[in-house]
C-alpha cells in the first residue's frame, strides 16, 4: 500500500511541476525536506526515549495489569459473545490498555493473540469474521491514547508555544469516537440476538 | 490560559509523578528500568528515520511542485463553506492508509500555517484521534485468514468520521 502512495506522490509532484514550469523548485524541495527530517528525528530521539523509559518503569510496576483489572467488566460487556474468563478477553484488554498508554509495540502482539483466540471461538465459516472480531477491530481503530507523545514531539520541533495544549481535546475526541464505536457495536449485536 | 490548556499541561507531569512514585513505593529499580526503556525508544526512532525521510521527501516534491496548493484550492472551494480548511482533507484521507505519510502532510501544515494556527491544531488533534484504519484491519484479519470482514469497515469508518468531526469542533473551541 505504502509503495503505491509513495510512488504516486512523487510521480504526481514531478509531472505537475513540469506542466506548471515549477521544476526548478523541486530539487530545492527535496534537499530541504531531507535535511529537515534529520533535525526532526534528533528532537524525536530525545522525547521518545524519555517517554519509553518512563513507560518501561510503569510496565515493571505492573501498571498494565492494574489497568487491565479495572477494565474487566466493561470489556466483558462489549464482547458479550466471549465466555467469561476466556483468554481472548485478557488479550483484548491488554491490547486496549497498551494502546491507551502509547505502547504500540506491546499492543500489536496482544492484539494478534486476541485474534487467534477469537478465531478458535468463531462459529461462522472460518474465513468470515465473528461478531467479537468485528467489535475488537472497531474498538482498536477508535482507541484512546492518553499521551500522544509523537505528535507533541513534532509540535515542539516546529516551534509550538504550547506543544501539549492538544492533549485534552485529543482525549475528548477519541472518547467521542470510542463512544460511537461502542454504540455501533451494540446496535449490530442487538440485531443478531 | 484556558482550562483546556491547564488540564493538558497537568497530564504529563502528574503521570510522571505517579509512575515514579509508584515505582519507589514498590521498591523497584526505577532508574534501571528507565534506561532499558529509553534504549528501546532510541531504537524505535532510528528504525523509523528512513521511512520518515522517504515520505518527507515525497511531500517535499508535492509541496514544491505547487500540487498541494492546487489540490487544497480545489477541495477548499467545497469544504471551507462548512468550516473545514482545505489542507485538512488530504491528511484525513491519507491517515487511514499510512500514519507516516499523514505525518508528512501534517508537518507540512505546521510549516505552512504554524503549529498553533487553527489548521495546525486541527491536524494535530485529528492525527491523535484517528488510526490507520485499513492497515490495522488488514493486518489483524490477515493474521487469522479472515476474508469476509462483515461490518468492521463500516463501523471503523463511522467512528473515524465521528472522531474527525469532534477534532474539528474541539480545535475551534481552543
Amino acid at each position: 500500500m505504502l509503495n503505491y502512495i509513495w510512488a504516486i506522490m512523487i510521480i504526481v509532484g514531478v509531472v505537475y511541476a513540469i506542466i506548471t514550469g515549477n521544476i526548478g523548485n523541486v530539487t530545492n524541495g527535496i534537499l530541504e525536506s531531507s535535511e529537515e527530517t534529520i533535525s526532526l528525528c534528533i528532537t524525536m530521539l530525545g522525547i521518545m526515549s524519555v517517554w519509553t523509559g518512563l513507560m518501561e518503569i510503569a510496565r515493571q510496576c505492573g501498571l498494565i495489569q492494574i489497568l487491565t483489572r479495572r477494565l474487566d467488566r466493561l470489556i466483558g460487556w462489549i464482547f458479550c459473545d466471549i465466555p467469561k474468563g476466556h483468554k481472548a478477553l485478557e488479550y483484548i484488554t491488554t491490547n486496549i490498555v497498551a494502546n491507551f498508554l502509547g505502547l504500540g509495540w506491546a499492543a500489536t502482539p496482544a492484539g494478534l493473540m486476541a485474534m487467534k483466540e477469537m478465531a478458535k471461538l468463531n462459529k461462522n465459516n472460518p474465513t468470515m469474521a465473528s461478531d467479537s472480531m468485528c467489535a475488537f477491530l472497531i474498538i482498536n481503530v477508535s482507541s484512546i491514547q492518553l499521551v500522544p507523545i509523537t505528535m507533541i514531539a513534532y509540535r515542539n520541533q516546529y516551534g509550538s508555544v504550547n506543544p501539549v495544549s492538544i492533549m485534552l481535546p485529543a482525549i475528548l475526541s477519541t472518547c467521542v469516537s470510542t463512544l460511537v464505536a461502542i454504540i455501533f457495536i451494540k446496535i449490530k449485536q442487538g440485531k443478531r440476538a | 490560559m484556558s482550562i483546556v490548556t491547564f488540564i493538558s499541561n497537568m497530564i504529563i507531569p502528574m503521570l510522571i509523578f505517579y509512575i515514579v512514585g509508584l515505582a519507589i513505593m514498590m521498591k523497584k529499580d526505577c532508574y534501571d528500568s528507565f534506561i532499558i526503556g529509553a534504549k528501546e525508544g532510541m531504537k524505535t526512532v532510528i528504525s523509523v528515520m528512513p521511512t520518515l525521510l522517504g515520505l518527507m521527501m515525497a511531500v517535499g516534491v508535492l509541496r514544491s511542485s505547487g500540487f498541494l496548493d492546487w489540490l487544497s484550492g480545489f477541495i477548499g472551494f467545497y469544504t471551507e463553506k462548512i468550516g473545514v480548511p482545505a489542507c485538512i482533507i488530504p491528511v484525513t484521507i491519507i491517515r487511514m492508509f499510512s500514519a507516516s505519510a499523514a505525518t508528512g502532510l501534517t508537518l507540512d501544515i505546521f510549516k505552512e500555517y504554524g503549529t498553533d494556527s487553527l489548521e495546525g491544531l486541527m491536524a494535530s488533534i485529528i492525527m491523535c484521534t484517528t488510526e490507520t484504519v485499513f492497515y490495522s484491519i488488514s493486518l489483524y484479519f490477515m493474521s487469522v485468514g479472515i476474508k469476509n470482514t462483515r461490518w468492521t469497515i463500516l463501523g471503523a469508518m463511522i467512528c473515524t468520521f465521528a472522531g474527525i468531526v469532534a477534532s474539528i469542533v474541539f480545535a475551534y473551541l481552543m
